[in-house]
């Protein structure tokens, strides 16, 4: 039945979906995601919209993208630049003209480059019109008079009408691709069950620009990407902020205590207590506090009481906890600490990413205030570092940091869906009725001291931020004592060391190069060292998810290089750490802040360069 | 009934001195914080509940101490965030009995976020709240509570700004509890703490205190053996107003909606002519007048001004999870991992 002339057979294909921040472009770009994800490639995905809700009509600064990535081989990020991009008005085309690859596809709504739009835009003269896009595969449709005639009868008022011209769009795309219609049917039907002249509406939408692509064959060819070959088991999508509001519900249960979170909302942290805030059926107990510091305050609260308690936050609000997050310090009680990390100083960049953090999570307290800092990688594995945090936190009676970022808690990517009974089990030192309890007496391997909660008979003992007198835990002045105090408080957090694995290397250990990275740029440096490995480039990655304390192998693996360069989204924080415990290594340094994640592509050019210098 | 009663096993009797820690008080001779601790730990020994069951959660500051001098579990926190940490712990664990003990500026000040919002969210604690009306531990500042052109270190020549009354800004915050008592008064103090112990939701005890070094005689007039007769209302719920050395005096609703000081036996007044206090009335319109009277126009209510029932945030909070509960198909987190959009692959 199909009229395509022609199939063109692709490893992996990138498109980017844009409009204003009101033309439904996340939602279109997620059920494009979710449908290749079903149908077997892997995807990785990143949004990309403006702070305000609803930002000037029509202008480059209210344009909303979301940009996805999939493949027929493993994808690890959401790709520098787009093979189709779709612009729903000429704001979206010129905010993401720059991000389209040479010859590649743009998909415009032609109907929206009117004179005025084309004005707001900030174009002298409409592109559509002159040789400008000559290079490129334009499509141009008229989405927005088409969906109206599509709808002309179907009962919606002209507003409905309207808002379902993204699924016209997205119809296209799925025609290009060759993708089933099927789960965003189903979700159509799910979402608006209430309103069935809005179901039959998108989905006629969705239908007629799935029809439109296939009847116009301006699509002179067409592309087909294969299922990836992944490891077998079942599989969901998931962002970062979900997967570790997951991670932390799999702590708790696997700890049996109950999960208490104690935050302020804050972009892009959000998430992470909506989801906990949701899961009342799992127990989940969320206070949504006055502010930063009553967020991290309650949790400690009911960490004192016995649960399991976690404050969710981003940099400016970690800031405000830092008082608090030295409490938890010297009172020894599991805490975690989660920090997704926006672009900064103060109000910064909320919406976009950025790893400047690190330093206040390491050293952003008053006095000697050590803490364990830990960081995931990838969006799936939040779920992981959230729980390896939380093992951390509840074993070794500390609070943790664990830093993620915007880029992380907002992309999205399949994750094979691990088995509670498979993840380690988290052993809690609680004192029970009838021990000699002293409130600062340890164990030996880990140095934590036991967890007496309020209501256990006969513990009954006193803790705060004063000074403590070692092992009997009583307010004390002594100077040696705070010396002892101080030096075990240092100790415990450098023990954790002896609990975490090793880092590991890809790569040849005799490598020109060593990549380092940390958090969330796994995705890219791991792809752009894969790439120039695959041209015999001599060159291997270490990509760091304990911060502090670090792997004890790591000056092991930094000596080995000849070259060492760190990558971070900073001015070279991680750098700085680096030199700072390992003084005879130099340290090259790569850095942005746009921002933006890095592209595979500046890293390569960098990465090439170092290579070939003497 | 009797019998069932009679079943049950007796409870622990404790008395004032199982509440007291090993720790040395390091209060100042002749503060009123003194006279308060030995209030709490009377009324905590008639409360009949064991001692785990008790935290005593405080801020910074003199009062703040507190928890130390207490053999029960306890929390000395950071300034201004008690009340954020003890809605923390209540929240997580609702069977603990919570005192949170705060001063004046570690309430109101630092820490007056924390303070209103506990109180809106009607979480069950007790706040005892320790007014002296200046900052002791850092030696003689003035407090969000000191009279206006009062000379303290940090206003040499007075300060020019307008004191909070504590109550005001607890009905503003929608509070269900207020009492007022004084640092002396320890049988009235312990049973304040009685009663808002037994009201479920959060109870504000604001005790008058006197700071001997810094802000010695600052409740004087209402303190003073010779005249707190006469300046101190102790209010109890279903009787009438009245006070003075005599008996003879009490409080009758003006014309111009104010409170009037009447004498019995003068101007054709009668007993029956003074207003019946009612502590339950969910209206907080008299609680508002009781509260912001001031000596010497007015005597200084004390005693329970404001007792109203209302479910805690913890309880809803426990029911909510409880509904959810019940109506969820996810049990636990393997069924949540495997929830929505999953897809095998081969």
């Amino acid at each position: 039945m199909s009229q395509k002339t022609k199939v063109i057979e692709k490893e992996e294909v990138v498109i980017r979906f844009s409009g204003d921040s009101g033309d439904g472009m996340q939602l279109t770009g997620t059920q494009f995601s979710d449908t290749s994800a079903l149908f077997g490639n892997d995807v990785a995905t990143f949004p990309d919209y403006p702070a305000e809700i609803r930002a000037p009509q029509g202008t480059v600064g209210g344009v909303s993208g979301f940009q996805l990535h999939f493949g027929h081989t493993e994808v690890h990020t959401p790709g520098d630049y787009a093979d189709v991009l779709v612009a729903m008005n000429p704001a979206a085309l010129k905010a993401n003209l720059k991000w389209v690859k040479a010859s590649g596809t743009i998909i415009v709504n032609e109907d929206s480059f009117t004179d005025r739009n084309l004005e707001k835009a900030g174009y002298d003269s409409d592109p559509l019109q002159d040789d400008k896009l000559a290079d490129y595969n334009l499509i141009k449709a008229r989405v927005t008079s088409l969906t109206k005639e599509c709808l002309k009868d179907s009962g919606l008022d002209q507003k409905s009408i309207l808002r379902s011209k993204n699924m016209f769009t997205l119809g296209m795309v799925y025609w290009m691709f060759d993708r089933p219609l099927a789960h965003t049917e189903e979700f159509i039907e799910s979402k608006f069950k209430k309103h069935p002249l809005v179901v039959d509406g998108n989905k006629k939408v969705l239908r007629a620009g799935y029809n439109f692509a296939k009847t116009i064959e301006a699509l002179a060819y067409n592309y087909s990407v294969a299922p990836a070959k992944i490891k077998k088991g079942t599989y969901r999508n998931i962002t970062g902020n979900k997967a570790t509001a997951w991670g932390l519900i799999a702590a708790a249960e696997k700890a049996g205590l109950p999960l208490f979170c104690g935050s302020y909302p804050i972009t892009p942290a959000t998430e992470i207590l909506q989801e906990l805030a949701a899961r009342k059926d799992l127990g989940v107990k969320t206070f949504q506090a006055e502010d930063e510091i009553a967020g991290i305050c309650t949790a400690i609260g009911a960490s004192f009481a016995g649960n399991f308690a976690v404050t969710t936050t981003s940099g400016p609000g970690l800031a405000l906890k830092t008082e608090a997050a030295g409490l938890a310090v010297m009172t020894e009680l599991p805490l975690v600490i989660v920090n997704v990390q926006r672009g900064g100083p103060s109000t910064g960049l909320p919406t976009k990413t950025e790893q400047s953090d690190l330093m206040q999570a390491i050293h952003g307290r008053s006095g000697e205030c050590p803490m364990p800092v830990i960081a995931a990688s990838t969006p799936s594995n939040c779920f992981e570092y959230a729980y390896r945090a939380s093992k951390i936190a509840l074993e070794h009676m500390t609070p943790v940091i664990l830093l993620t970022d915007g880029f992380l808690a907002n992309g999205a990517e399949p994750w094979r869906i691990p088995k509670m009974a498979d993840l380690s089990p988290i052993t809690v030192p609680l004192a029970k009725e009838g021990d000699d309890y002293m409130p600062y007496a340890r164990d030996e391997e880990k140095l934590a001291r036991k967890w007496a909660v309020p209501g256990t008979k006969g513990l009954e003992h006193r803790i705060g931020g004063l000074e403590k007198m070692d092992v009997t835990g009583t307010v004390s002045y002594v100077p040696e004592n705070h010396q002892v105090m101080t030096d075990i408080r240092s100790e415990r957090v450098k023990k954790v060391a002896n609990f975490i694995p090793d880092l590991p290397v890809k790569g040849d250990e005799n490598a020109d190069v060593l990549v380092v990275g940390w958090g969330g740029t796994y995705g890219h440096l791991t792809t752009a060292v894969r790439e120039l490995q695959k041209e015999d480039k001599s060159i291997a990655l270490a990509h760091f998810n304990y911060i502090l304390p670090l792997p004890k192998n790591t000056e092991e693996v930094l000596k080995r290089y000849k070259k060492v360069i760190v990558c971070e989204l900073n001015d070279g924080q991680f750098a700085e750490y680096l030199r700072s415990n390992f003084q005879d290594i130099k340290f090259e340094q790569y850095n942005k802040l746009q921002g933006l994640p890095f592209t595979v592509m500046e890293l390569k050019e960098k990465f090439n360069q170092l290579l070939e210098e003497k | 009934m009797a019998d069932t009663l009679l079943k049950q096993p007796a409870p622990e009797k404790l008395t004032p001195k199982d509440f007291k820690s090993d720790q040395e008080v390091r209060w100042c001779p002749g503060c009123g914080d003194h006279g308060v601790l030995n209030s709490v730990q009377k009324a905590m020994a008639l409360m009949g509940k064991p001692k785990e069951d008790f935290a005593v959660i405080s801020g910074i500051g003199c009062s703040s101490r507190f928890p130390y001098y207490m053999d029960t579990y306890g929390f000395h926190s950071i300034h201004g965030r008690a009340a954020a940490i003890a809605s923390g712990a209540k929240s997580a664990n609702p069977d603990l009995e919570i005192l949170q003990v705060s001063g004046d500026g570690d309430a109101l000040a630092i820490g007056g976020n924390h303070f209103i919002h506990a109180v809106r969210r009607n979480i069950d604690m007790t706040i005892l709240l320790f007014n002296n009306e200046i900052y002791g531990l850092t030696k003689g500042q003035y407090s969000p509570t000191s009279k206006q052109g009062m000379v303290t270190k940090t206003s040499p020549f007075g300060t020019i700004e307008q004191p909070f009354h504590p109550a005001e800004l607890a009905l503003g915050a929608q509070s269900k509890f207020y009492a007022r008592s004084i640092d002396t008064n320890i049988k009235l103090t312990s049973e304040i703490l009685l009663d808002a112990t037994k009201h479920r939701g959060t109870s504000i005890v604001e005790v008058l205190q006197n700071c001997v070094i810094y802000n010695d005689g600052t409740h004087s007039l209402i303190t003073d053996k010779n005249t707190k007769e006469e300046y101190q209302l102790i209010l109890r719920h279903g009787e009438r107003m009245i006070f003075g050395k005599e008996k003879n005096k009490g409080l009758v609703m003006g014309g111009n909606g104010k409170l009037v000081v009447v004498t019995i036996g003068e101007h054709g007044i009668t007993e029956q002519d003074i207003l019946i206090h009612d502590a339950h009335t969910p209206d907080p319109h008299m609680h508002w007048l009781l509260s912001n009277m001031s000596a010497p126009e007015y005597p200084v209510a004390f005693g329970v001004i404001r007792d109203v029932a209302a479910l805690s945030y913890e309880e809803k909070m426990v029911q909510q999870i409880k509904d959810v509960q019940a109506q969820s198909s996810i049990k636990c987190m393997d069924d949540l991992l495997n929830s929505g959009d999953t897809w095998e692959v081969e």
